[in-house]
């Protein structure tokens, strides 16, 4: 798997709340995503009617994945394309390596994609001697920077525009070293022109999918920079490589979850680009790939498929959820520790590298519910994080102070004779403690709460002993 | 009726089983007397059955089933017999509304009892105007608040209108909306300790939107956020920061029993 620091999530976040310039830099998803989406959603009278269809959309290919993707392969082989099956990462890297050495690569232009994170292929790339070019800004910015996307839209949110200024005065050393970068314009026109060359020089390109759809064998990207076009298009084979749950039915279908996605995600009506390819070039094309390919990765899809988590697979991977989820918004994408942050990523994080590096991320929730309320395919989010958390108890991952604590908690609360004995007058000496300021400012094995908080105090008799009193 | 208290009382309105919670059962207790009187008021019978301590909601948030289940076992059995349940928590109403069905999902026996109690549990300021259709509370109070939307409420309940529509009731209140009224405190039960780090933050950027308002005093309907909320704002008056920000149970305002210490503050 790739490199994950999803165990160390505690020590992630603290991090990450100190970083000044990280917690500065995402304070544009309110602004941005969150406010959009809010009017976009409001403005079309139909959109919760279609998010109903986008979900039933999804579940039904779920239920009939086989089918569909069995279609969509005759499909793509109808259109000249080929498909390769990927059981794992290993496999899709294996079958990607192998198409770019086929066709002699020595560079491949990439447009974004989850799944090339989550394979780790560009590290593979270039252990085998291929250059591997991010054609998406955000992507572009966080290869120069090493890193992993923090967002699964927006891969350099985490980042600010001094820094992106900076990652290009330092890889870009044929320009001028005092040319303005302060407008975001200036970086973006940097960047184009550093890689206009690129995509012309490249031997494959490699993008991801939105969609796949069954009936027409056609793979569907979505951008903002017209990058995945060029991406697709220039060279003499495009790799498009996507997970299983890609699979839609038809193009009817796709048509409606787009309505949803943009929205969802960046708060447009649609993508500035939406481009479907079918097969490689044919004779009357003007442009186009001679070789087209595409590689079907499952890589732990199919157990979810068949286990409490299928729901997750209904993912449209629009961000949605990670805008509007303030332990997101608290902590960026890179404490998650690996490709999937925020509430989605909590839920398929441990389906797909296992519970045992990942059980923090269903926990560090407060299951306040507004990831469901925004997903475009009503993934009810905090039900799938407590089906992980059932699974963390039952698995003893639990720490020890939680675990005690409730153990504790529970054995009174099962016996309310002795609960009541217990705490019915007891309160009032813990009030009296609290003295003349009606709070504490710490509490043995409650430092969790009082390093940062006072600890209110209770106002004296419990309310049962009270009204046993009132109505004697 | 074994295990309960009934008010002497000659009302002939709904049995209403008044679900304390625990938090305010040990922490204050006043909302649950602001609870009895607003119920009352509104014509209905109270009863209070001993044998209930919790919803069993940190067990259910654990992962913790099997607790969690003999729990809400107790709770079935002391108010199943009632009309309506009713709690000063959109939490743990949201709970039992909510979350039994699923824990008995798999229990014959269990099903119709929880989907019964589940159809009949209401959260305070739901049930009063939901259910009693509260439009002339006689109470009065001159100060400027807002309203924390506790996220089990309002997205697991609808909990939105019905507090505002009781607060307009009251005579000289005036509501100020904060923006981020809907945005989670970073409460969450065990999170709160469990991931103090994020709570923390989380509680406050809470803070940062309230004291944009002139509101003095900031309501909610759920004791664990309000305590939260409260908590941070003690701390940071500590440190230093101006804030003359009480906090309030919505309860305690409606039933006009404002004469005790706000959350966090003693009394005289």
């Amino acid at each position: 798997m790739v490199r994950s620091t999803s165990s160390q999530f505690k020590s992630n976040v603290k991090e990450a709340l100190a970083n000044e310039q990280l917690q500065h830099a995402l304070k544009s998803i309110k602004t941005g995503f969150v406010a959009k989406r809010k009017i976009a959603s409001e403005r079309l009278e139909e959109f919760e009617e279609l998010r109903d269809q986008a979900r039933d959309i999804k579940t039904h290919t779920i239920a009939h994945m086989d089918v569909y993707l069995e279609i969509y392969q005759q499909n793509v082989e109808a259109s000249g394309g080929h498909v390769h099956w990927a059981a794992n990462e290993d496999e899709a890297r294996a079958i990607i390596l192998e198409i770019c050495q086929q066709a002699d690569a020595k560079t491949v232009t990439k447009g974004k994609s989850m799944i090339g994170e989550e394979i780790g292929i560009n590290e593979y790339l270039e252990v085998n001697d291929i250059v591997p070019i991010e054609t998406d800004l955000g992507e572009y910015i966080i290869q120069l920077r090493g890193e992993m996307p923090s967002h699964i839209i927006a891969p350099a949110v985490h980042v600010t525009k001094e820094q992106v200024a900076e990652a290009f005065k330092k890889t870009h050393t044929d320009l001028a070293p005092d040319r303005s970068l302060e407008d975001p314009d200036d970086l973006l026109s940097e960047a184009r022109a550093m890689l206009r060359d690129k995509f012309i020089e490249a031997d494959v390109g490699l993008t991801g999918a939105n969609f796949l759809i069954a009936e027409t064998g056609t793979s569907v990207i979505v951008t903002n920079e017209g990058n995945g076009d060029l991406t697709q298009t220039l060279p003499k084979v495009h790799i498009a490589l996507a997970s299983i749950e890609k699979i839609v039915p038809t193009l009817e279908d796709v048509t409606t979850l787009l309505r949803v996605l943009a929205r969802s995600a960046t708060g447009q009506e649609m993508s500035s680009y939406t481009t479907f390819s079918t097969g490689p070039r044919r004779e009357a094309d003007l442009d186009g790939p001679a070789e087209y390919h595409v590689v079907i990765l499952d890589n732990g899809r199919t157990d979810l498929l068949a286990g409490d988590f299928s729901e997750m697979l209904r993912c449209i991977r629009c961000g949605a959820c990670l805008n509007h989820c303030p332990v997101y918004n608290a902590v960026g994408g890179h404490a998650y520790g690996w490709v999937y942050p925020g509430p989605m990523g909590a839920v398929l994080t441990p389906g797909l590298m296992g519970l045992d590096e990942a059980s923090h991320l269903p926990q560090a929730s407060t299951l306040c519910g507004k990831c469901e309320e925004v997903c475009p395919v009503r993934i009810p989010l905090p039900a799938l994080l407590r089906r992980w958390r059932d699974q963390v108890f039952e698995r003893d991952l639990t720490d020890w102070k939680t675990k005690w604590g409730l153990k504790w908690w529970a054995m009174f609360a099962k016996r309310p004779a002795l609960y009541h004995f217990l705490v019915g007058m007891k309160m009032q000496v813990v009030a009296k403690f609290a003295g003349k300021k009606g709070h504490f400012k710490s509490i043995m094995l409650m430092s969790g709460w009082t390093d940062s908080r006072n600890f209110p105090a209770p106002q004296g008799k419990t309310f049962q002993a009270l009204w046993k009193e009132r109505n004697k | 009726m074994p295990n309960s208290s009934p008010k002497a009382s000659f009302s002939s309105g709904p049995k209403v089983g008044l679900f304390v919670t625990c938090l305010v059962d040990l922490m204050r207790p006043s909302v649950g007397f602001a609870s009895v009187k607003l119920l009352e008021d509104a014509g209905c019978q109270i009863f209070v059955p001993e044998s209930q301590t919790c919803c069993g909601q940190p067990a259910y948030n654990a992962g913790d089933t099997k607790d969690a289940k003999d729990i809400a076992r107790l709770i079935v059995d002391a108010f199943e017999e009632f009309e309506y349940v009713v709690a000063p928590s959109g939490s743990c109403a949201g709970m039992i509304k909510e979350h039994y069905p699923k824990l008995f999902a798999d229990d014959l026996e269990m099903t119709p009892r929880v989907f019964n109690l589940a159809k009949k549990t209401y959260e305070l300021t739901s049930f009063l105007i939901d259910v009693m259709n509260i439009q002339d509370l006689d109470v009065s109070l001159d100060q400027k608040v807002t309203y924390h939307d506790s996220c089990a409420g309002l997205r697991e309940l609808g909990v939105k209108d019905q507090p505002r529509q009781l607060l307009a009731q009251v005579e000289g209140l005036i509501i100020e909306e904060y923006e981020e009224a809907e945005t989670c405190c970073g409460f969450g039960g065990t999170f709160c300790v469990k991931y103090s780090d994020i709570s923390d933050h989380m509680v406050g950027k809470s803070i940062d939107a309230l004291s944009e308002t002139d509101a003095e005093v900031v309501l909610g309907g759920d004791l664990g956020c309000l305590m939260n909320i409260q908590g941070k704002l003690s701390r940071l008056k500590d440190e230093g920061k101006e804030s003359n920000l009480k906090v309030r149970h919505v309860a305690e305002v409606l039933a006009g029993m404002t004469d005790t210490a706000p959350i966090g503050e003693a009394n005289g």
